[in-house]
């Protein structure tokens, strides 16, 4: 059985480690720019955004696509007895708006994405290539980890509204032909109940999932220890840890905006 | 313990300070009072068993790692009180050549080369490709400018790791195994690389490593590294025949001896 003491502790140590991973980042950066200069290469950072956002765009699209299928046929079935499977359109609309979107789409991008920063910095950390950016007194934090950040947090709000469309055009396809749902009515009763606090509430949580996902799987990529074995231990336990983290802090911004506004 | 170090240049004139430097991570004690000092244009090779911190030494003096106590000092300038921003400033004036050469697998050799010019030199595009030019041309290496460092064997890698240490014009250039795990003809070629570029550049040089052949052809000056401690500072030519029974023992390879019984029998 594990201990919760010493497993407390360490995942605040981690947490803390993470938070002055993010402080440094933005020291370096700063550093850089007081220089005159760009924080980071901005060719690093456009092959990262096309990498996380273009190159996810498929996945996200694809796996939301049946998600919203699939949920609009369950809940319909249910509903249907009731008379009340015109409720569907709002449902499918809310729920990926403000949760199932960004939730959905930080999961894919935290096995994708993070796995994929993880083992890349982990191999180069093995490989002492971060240590020589170092040496040469480039900063390795805003040369490496900045960009890829950066790109996570500004591309993960635009995956979520791919993830939400998506959803909501697989929603819309299976209403039609379950719940004669004319694609019209579907997209207007969607866009009724929409209130603009789902928007925000998404946006927000997709931009801190996004943070969340680049610092975690860039630390643990900057931290590997061991060799291949290591890497390996490393981009598992980055899935892992972000996924967790995203589902924690999604449940967390619910409770408070739960208290907050839907009271 | 420590022995009577060898002719201590002047305070002005020292490159490299190391004044009882302890480093110990957790309850492994790795280093216990170095005192080391090196003057310009000096080659220092510090000798010594795997793991007994040699490059533990190079990454106390770049500042990557902080001792538990002591003073390490480069050109007068206290390395392990320095901020962030300073320790980037004189990282800028020493080289680093790893054992594995450590070039960014995903640039090509010309951009790994090109990194440090361009992040912190406000060299124009022309200027740096000519100093590439120049830098690969010293290693002899001029025809790889486009290879990336998979499509390279060991011995060019190593020769481009070189090239990138000196790219910058290095005061200090820090060697950590450079002709590990190469043929001896290679090995022959990286040596005479490094004194080559030492002389050309005036550089002044520590070199890590446990190859005897390669130490004796590099070396202006000796340490014998054992147990956290430099137990013999010396000219190569003294080391030969030296008197302390590990360094006697390291150079030899006898496998009898205080270096595998664990126990010194007395200091330089």
């Amino acid at each position: 059985m594990i201990n919760p003491v010493p497993a407390a502790r360490s995942a605040l140590q981690h947490l803390s480690s993470i938070v002055w991973l993010l402080i440094d980042t933005v020291r370096e950066m700063g550093d850089t720019m007081l220089r005159g200069r760009f924080p980071f290469r901005m060719s690093i950072f456009f092959a990262q955004t096309d990498r996380t956002g273009v190159g996810s765009i498929p996945l996200v699209a694809l796996v939301s696509f049946f998600i919203g299928l699939t949920m609009s046929i369950l809940t319909g079935y249910q509903l249907e007895p009731f008379g009340q499977e015109r409720l569907v359109p709002p449902l499918i609309s809310i729920a990926f708006t403000r949760e199932l979107g960004p939730l959905m789409t930080g999961i894919m991008l935290a096995a994708r994405i993070g796995a994929a920063y993880t083992a890349e910095l982990g191999t180069m950390t093995v490989a002492e290539e971060v240590e020589a950016i170092e040496a040469m007194g480039l900063g390795p934090l805003r040369f490496l980890v900045s960009p890829r950040v950066l790109a996570v947090f500004l591309l993960m709000p635009c995956l979520s509204v791919v993830s939400t469309l998506m959803a909501m055009t697989g929603g819309a396809l299976i209403s039609r032909w379950a719940f004669d749902i004319p694609l019209q009515i579907f997209a207007e009763s969607s866009l009724e109940h929409l209130l603009a606090r789902d928007i925000i509430a998404g946006v927000v949580k997709s931009f801190l999932f996004g943070l969340i996902i680049g610092l975690v799987s860039c630390y643990k990529g900057l931290t590997v220890r061991g060799g291949a074995a290591g890497v390996g231990t490393a981009t598992t336990s980055s899935v892992v840890t972000a996924i967790t983290t995203v589902i924690g802090f999604d449940t967390l911004i619910n409770i408070v905006l739960v208290a907050l506004f839907d009271q | 313990m420590n022995p009577e170090p060898a002719p201590a240049p002047s305070d002005d004139s020292t490159v490299v300070e190391l004044d009882d430097v302890h480093l110990s991570f957790g309850d492994k004690e790795i280093l216990r009072g170095v005192d080391l000092t090196l003057a310009p244009r000096e080659r220092l090779l510090v000798l010594g068993q795997s793991g007994g911190g040699k490059s533990t030494l190079l990454r106390l003096i770049l500042g990557i790692l902080k001792p538990t106590s002591g003073s390490v000092k480069f050109k007068g300038l206290e390395v392990t009180r320095m901020g962030r921003r300073r320790l980037n400033k004189m990282r800028q004036k020493i080289g680093m050549v790893y054992q594995n050469s450590a070039l960014i697998s995903s640039l090509s050799v010309r951009d790994n080369l090109a990194l440090p010019l361009e992040e912190l030199t406000d060299k124009t595009t022309g200027e740096i490709d000519e100093l590439i030019e120049q830098k690969l041309e010293m290693v002899g290496m001029v025809d790889a400018r486009d290879k990336m460092p998979a499509e390279l064997s060991g011995g060019m890698r190593k020769r481009i790791g070189l090239a990138r240490g000196i790219i910058m014009d290095p005061e200090l250039i820090l060697y950590d195994e450079p002709s590990a795990g190469l043929d001896p003809v290679i090995s022959s070629v990286i040596d005479e690389l490094i004194i080559s570029l030492s002389e050309k550049i005036g550089a002044t040089s520590i070199i890590v490593t446990h190859e005897m052949e390669s130490a004796f052809r590099i070396a202006t000056r000796m340490a014998m590294l054992f147990k956290g401690v430099i137990i013999a500072d010396d000219t190569p030519e003294n080391f030969r025949d030296h008197p302390h029974p590990v360094v006697a023992q390291f150079i030899s390879g006898d496998t009898k001896g205080p270096i595998l019984e664990g126990e010194t029998t007395g200091t330089e």
